[in-house]
């Protein structure tokens, strides 16, 4: 039984406490659930093989720095917080077209279950279909099914160039539909950002493929973006107001007010009910707070 | 005598008329797919042409106590379609249309008889294909895409059939239809659609997916590269990763199965070598032509023999050529073949291979290997003459040796063919018992009662349920 299994135990209410960036999603935590915070630090890692294995109260700094040293990257949010955190709030990357989609990226997960038994899902390997798939399941989940004490993450090299260009007159729809890959089109409803990617002759390739449709300048980053993420699909984004960013071709904009929990089918909810009972019978794990 | 099957197929056939199939021909037929797993039993199989169709059958299976078990084309090579119980066969090839296509958007919406191969080709000419690429593209369906969450070459850089869906349509095994996942960029509850994905039918039954399709790269260069041995084939591939270059597909092939290749279709492959590399990358084309001199670097610094580039666009299919129709030229060289499906790190690749040749001898077996090297996705086809007295036993003694050495090595049961009933005895050796009580617990969120292709997946022992729903046959039905 592992450490973390012990402090979790199998009785009483209990939260699991990373960053605290993302606190507020899901439902206030009951106030008598105790808090736990899981281990941390970067087990083993061997950009050979495109896997890092980390514990799940690792910073995504610290992770963020291991990987870059290698000359890689993953698909986690590097927003402050926990690699455990970033897992179960599911949250994909600004540039998630260039980093991948965070529910691909988790490969295996290990996590402290409401009795209190150490569960391992998926499999260490870049590819791997042997079960149901646990860890898509905990991915999202708010640590509402089971506490991650660990994960293996898929890594991805570092692109040689990186670069970021802004236009104040062209269409972010028609960029988003013109450029092979970018990693990232966002949009604030005056100017478009695109972050271009690969070998330094492609990246100029492509930005000149956009002089026909803009007038473009070289700038440092993304915009800041605003706290709340809103979920849409990704043609809608043409009738977004107000102060947003958005992310043109992914669908997700970013605003100052919280997005209001869509409604979910009855159906849905009915399994993800049954879900939740079904891992977490006396509803110890982070009570109060739901993933649907 | 009225029999408990009569009033089964009367109440199917009010909703189905001749669409429903019961002689003996079409159940012999559906007892197996195209695993070497023999030991189903079929009952009636529904060839359902609608949502509605399937949710009818489904209800009336449920309400004369018969589990149900979606089909496709059953090429599936782990036995997951294979009925167990005499089931109702829930045949979904008939649900074959392409309903939408927006390139806009970059989803198109299809039925799950759709072909693989079908729909890349129907987008082919809007300048785009549907990513995963299993070899049995030509046959295999989007439904069972969905099913056993999809490989194939290209899956290296692309990602598995899971990284390429976005919405399913489900019909539940209680008959309720469900739209998991949705079209928006972050859909909010439980992942529920990427649970689904590989859930091999035990979850519920397809019957409409939403896929991300992708646009064509405007520049592919495809290269050939020989070496003395896998082990240089394999270390070439370790070494490409490491250079940070991820190809869109990297694939080996051993001297048998080359040879075996060439004289099937002659597409040019050296004969003499001991492994071929086929590496793909794509992307703009000055991109690509640095990679593509970087991984023949690569490659000549660990022996490579000899570095072929194709010229031309048919010089680069008569290479894929050679490898898509890989299990088609085995066919000439032996009677049968066991095609195995483990992953192991990468690092470990040549080391496994070589156990992999070990255990086939041990075993008095004829080996050849080609593979998903860059996934780490070792497919060996063990060869022999099924009409052999007591060689199913050795093939299978061989390939549970060779499960073994991929766990061993630090890998997994299966990379892209699914447990279906082939590996489930060696779940065990991956899992703990409280990890499969947790998969077990998912699978009865959506199916509490283990009516969704039950005995599969799971080691039987572990649930109940799926004993009761396998048991649960009236004694003078289907044997």
């Amino acid at each position: 039984m592992s450490d973390f299994a012990k402090l979790v135990g199998a009785e009483g209410p209990v939260t699991v406490v990373g960053g605290r960036t993302r606190w507020h999603v899901g439902g206030k935590v009951h106030p008598d659930a105790r808090e736990v915070h899981a281990p941390s630090g970067v087990m083993s890692y061997d950009p050979a093989e495109m896997t890092v294995t980390v514990r799940a109260g690792t910073t995504t700094t610290e992770l963020t720095a291991a990987l870059t040293e290698a000359g890689q990257r993953c698909a986690l949010p590097e927003r402050g917080g926990t690699v455990g955190g970033s897992v179960v709030i599911g949250e994909n990357h600004p540039e998630v077209l260039g980093r991948g989609w965070l529910t691909s990226s988790v490969l295996q997960v290990t996590y402290i279950s409401s009795e209190g038994r150490l569960i391992r899902g998926g499999g260490p390997t870049v590819k791997n279909v042997s079960g149901f798939d646990l860890p898509r399941l905990i991915v999202g989940s708010l640590g509402t099914l089971g506490l991650v004490e660990e994960v293996i993450l898929r890594t991805n090299p570092i692109p040689p160039r990186s670069q970021w260009v802004e236009s104040h007159d062209a269409d972010p729809f028609t960029v988003a539909s013109r450029v092979l890959r970018p990693s990232a089109v966002l949009w604030n409803g005056s100017s478009t950002r695109v972050l271009l990617e690969g070998h330094t002759p492609d990246v100029a390739a492509s930005l000149n493929s956009l002089t026909s449709i803009g007038a473009w300048s070289e700038v440092d980053g993304s915009f800041d973006l605003p706290q709340h993420r809103w979920s849409f699909q990704p043609a809608e984004l043409n009738g977004c107001s107000g102060t947003f960013v958005a992310s043109i071709g992914v669908g997700t904009a970013w605003r100052d007010e919280p997005q209001p929990r869509p409604a979910l089918s009855p159906s849905v909810i009915e399994i993800s009910t049954r879900m939740k009972n079904n891992f977490d019978p006396t509803g110890r794990l982070n009570p109060g707070r739901s993933a649907f | 005598m009225k029999t408990a099957d009569d009033s089964l197929l009367a109440d199917l056939k009010r909703v189905l008329g001749d669409r429903v199939r019961a002689d003996s021909a079409e159940r012999a037929l559906l007892r197996r797919d195209a695993s070497v797993f023999d030991g189903g039993s079929a009952g009636p199989t529904c060839l359902c042409e609608s949502t509605e169709e399937v949710q009818q059958v489904v209800r009336i299976a449920l309400a004369h106590g018969r589990s149900v078990v979606p089909r496709g084309a059953g090429t599936g090579l782990a036995g997951g379609a294979i009925p167990l119980g005499a089931p109702v066969i829930i045949s979904l090839s008939r649900m074959n249309r392409i309903l939408e296509v927006d390139t806009d958007s970059r989803i198109a919406w299809v039925e799950p008889g759709v072909v693989n191969l079908d729909l890349t080709k129907h987008l082919t000419p809007l300048g785009y294909h549907f990513a995963p690429d299993p070899s049995s593209q030509q046959v295999c369906t989007i439904g069972g895409n969905v099913g056993n969450n999809s490989g194939g070459p290209h899956c290296l850089a692309y990602g598995v059939t899971n990284a390429h869906i976005l919405a399913i349509e489900v019909v539940l095994a209680d008959g309720e239809i469900i739209m998991l996942g949705g079209l928006d960029a972050e859909p909010s509850g439980y992942d529920l659609r990427g649970v689904f994905i590989g859930g091999e039918g035990m979850l519920g039954i397809t019957t409409k997916v939403a896929v991300r399709i992708t646009p064509n790269p405007p520049s592919v260069r495809t290269l050939l590269l020989s070496f003395d041995t896998p082990r240089d084939a394999a270390a070439t591939v370790s070494a490409v990763i490491a250079a940070g270059i991820v190809p869109a597909a990297m694939e080996v092939m051993d001297q048998g199965i080359t040879i075996a290749v060439e004289n099937y279709v002659n597409v040019g492959y050296p004969r003499d070598a001991g492994a071929v590399l086929l590496a793909e990358v794509d992307g703009l084309p000055d991109g690509v032509d640095i990679d593509a001199q970087r991984i023949s670097d690569i490659g000549r610094q660990h022996g490579a023999t000899d570095v072929r580039q194709a010229a031309s666009d048919e010089e680069r299919m008569l290479l894929w050529k050679g490898r898509k129709t890989a299990f088609g030229a085995v066919a000439q060289i032996a009677p049968n073949y066991y095609l195995h499906d483990t992953v192991v790190p990468r690092s470990k690749l040549a080391d496994t291979l070589e156990e992999v040749y070990r255990i086939a001898d041990e075993h008095d077996l004829a080996v050849v290997n080609v593979f998903h090297a860059g996934d780490g996705n070792l497919h060996p086809l063990l060869l022999f003459n099924g009409q052999e007295p007591g060689i199913y036993d050795r093939v299978h003694a061989a390939g549970a040796k060779i499960v073994e050495a991929s766990l061993a090595a630090g890998g997994v049961l299966s990379g892209e063919h699914g447990i279906g009933v082939e590996k489930q005895p060696y779940m065990h050796q991956m899992f703990s018992e409280d990890d499969l009580d947790h998969q077990e617990r998912l699978r009865h969120a959506f199916d509490p009662a283990c009516r969704s292709n039950p005995g599969k997946v799971i080691p039987v022992g572990h649930s109940c349920a799926d004993i009761q729903s396998l048991r649960n046959v009236p004694e003078e039905v289907w044997g």
